[in-house]
């Protein structure tokens, strides 16, 4: 994000009216780094290969695991996810059944591997667009692969916004889930039952 | 504790303890990449500046990065035969954006200024405008690209690098690994790799749009390296050198990469 700290090269321009400035003034003042871009750009060349290969590690994992199957959309989620959105919202009061993720988490978790390739793809393509100029053409040239690169950019921003919200309101029983891989279920009467869907093995049959 | 404790108990564990345990162990493991991640964030971000010689300003581990980051992209990819994408002469733009004018400020009428070209050999070639004009002329549309997000397509025109080598007998000096190249007044300098310097696109440019260089622009003489960020396309070449070591730099003096190629 430092990259973008020294010119103000991207706005949202419509019929000559500028509506966001990337960044507004506000923002620098807020996080006291006016125009530290050659900083930004060292730090992004360092923790661009900590996020590619953190990224490949996972898409091996899940293809290796089985653990797509539980993240890929499926046909019905496209319909259901918009059912989530106003369960979450509180507009609707049931949410569709589901299985370890929601129809809405199927799409977000598979929509954000595919910005990541995106991002390493239009990455390529502006930090070498001589040397790969094959990616730079896919990405229908240099300038538009740079503001599809800014763009993505913006996006993991609004999902890590979203995705952190919505962990502190699934609450701690789902957040220590996630971290120890099972599920605790009350169930009526008093015992504690683990559930059998523990971990990433027991799920797959 | 945590681990001799199964070995004790022979009985099978609750499974309240089980739950207990696992996640005592999932936390514990969360909890130390969660600090070690935290620890290596504050060890970057507090790292010391490098020592200042032909690079500075930046964190020495994250220059480290950078010189690695760079030579791996080189080795992987770099091939003189790529050649920067070329526009139509029609797309280029009338008004040639400006950024600053470091070292080449004002106006330097050609007849005020001469080339100079340190051979290895000790002696300095002293070339006038006219001369490197007399050269067969090559003209470029391409798409500048400024290392701050903003390119341009612009049309620039001049002799190719490697035709002035060739021109003035320079032969030995291109085996040597670097050029550097200086303002006249020695307030902007650049350190250029000799691939990059010998690729097909890159010129000693007197001419934007037609006309010859102005104030703004670099006159009388600059470089256009589309093969590099516009930070290395010095304005108002000065003086030029060839060496094994690599030429002191501006930019990378202030933090940025010494090698800033495309």
């Amino acid at each position: 994000m430092l990259i973008y700290w020294a010119n103000d090269e991207y706005s949202i321009t419509l019929f000559g009216h500028t509506f966001v400035r990337f960044f507004p003034d506000w923002y620098y003042n807020l996080l006291h780094i006016p125009a530290r871009l050659a900083e930004g750009m060292a730090f992004h060349f360092l923790f661009m290969w900590f996020f590619t290969l953190n990224g490949i590690l996972y898409i091996l994992y899940t293809i290796i695991s089985g653990e797509w199957r539980q993240l890929l959309p499926q046909k019905k989620s496209f319909k259901e996810a918009w059912l989530v959105l106003l369960h979450d919202l509180h507009i609707r009061k049931t949410a569709p059944p589901q299985n370890k993720y929601n129809a809405a988490q199927r799409i977000a978790y598979t929509a954000i591997i595919v910005m990541g390739i995106g991002s390493v793809i239009t990455g390529l393509a502006i930090y070498k667009p001589v040397q790969f100029y094959y990616l730079t053409w896919i990405c229908g040239g240099y300038h538009l692969a740079r503001i599809f690169h800014f763009a993505l950019t913006i996006g993991y921003v609004l999902f890590f916004v979203i995705h952190i919200v919505q962990v502190i309101l699934a609450g701690w029983g789902n957040f220590r889930s996630v971290i120890s891989g099972f599920e605790v279920i009350n169930e009526q009467p008093k015992p504690v039952i683990e559930n059998t869907n523990e971990g990433e093995e027991a799920e797959k049959d | 504790m945590k681990e001799k404790k199964p070995k004790k108990i022979k009985k099978e564990l609750t499974i309240e303890q089980k739950i207990k345990r696992r996640n005592f162990i999932s936390f514990t493991v969360f909890g130390a990449f969660a600090a070690s991640a935290f620890g290596g964030w504050k060890w970057l971000y507090n790292s010391p500046e490098e020592v200042t010689g032909i690079t500075g300003g930046a964190r020495a581990p994250l220059r480290r990065a950078l010189n690695k980051t760079e030579l791996f992209f080189r080795r992987l990819a770099f091939n003189e035969s790529h050649l920067v994408k070329t526009y139509p002469r029609s797309m280029a733009a009338k008004v040639i954006r400006h950024n600053t004018d470091i070292g080449s400020e004002g106006k330097l009428p050609p007849e005020k200024w001469k080339l100079q070209v340190k051979k290895r050999s000790g002696e300095v070639l002293q070339i006038s405008l006219d001369e490197i004009m007399a050269l067969p002329k090559t003209e470029i549309t391409y798409d500048f690209k400024c290392v701050e997000g903003w390119d341009q397509i612009q049309h620039w025109a001049g002799v190719k690098f490697i035709d002035f080598i060739e021109h003035f007998k320079l032969h030995d000096e291109a085996k040597l690994d670097y050029v550097g190249m200086e303002t006249p007044d020695k307030q902007y300098y650049v350190g250029i790799d000799m691939p990059s310097a010998l690729h097909p696109q890159t010129l000693l440019a007197y001419q934007m749009n037609d006309v010859l260089l102005n104030g703004n622009h670099g006159q009388p003489l600059r470089l256009i390296i589309p093969v590099k960020y516009g930070i290395k396309n010095l304005k108002r070449i000065g003086t030029i050198t060839f060496s094994n070591t690599r030429p002191r730099d501006y930019w990378a003096e202030q933090g940025y990469d010494y090698y800033s190629g495309l």
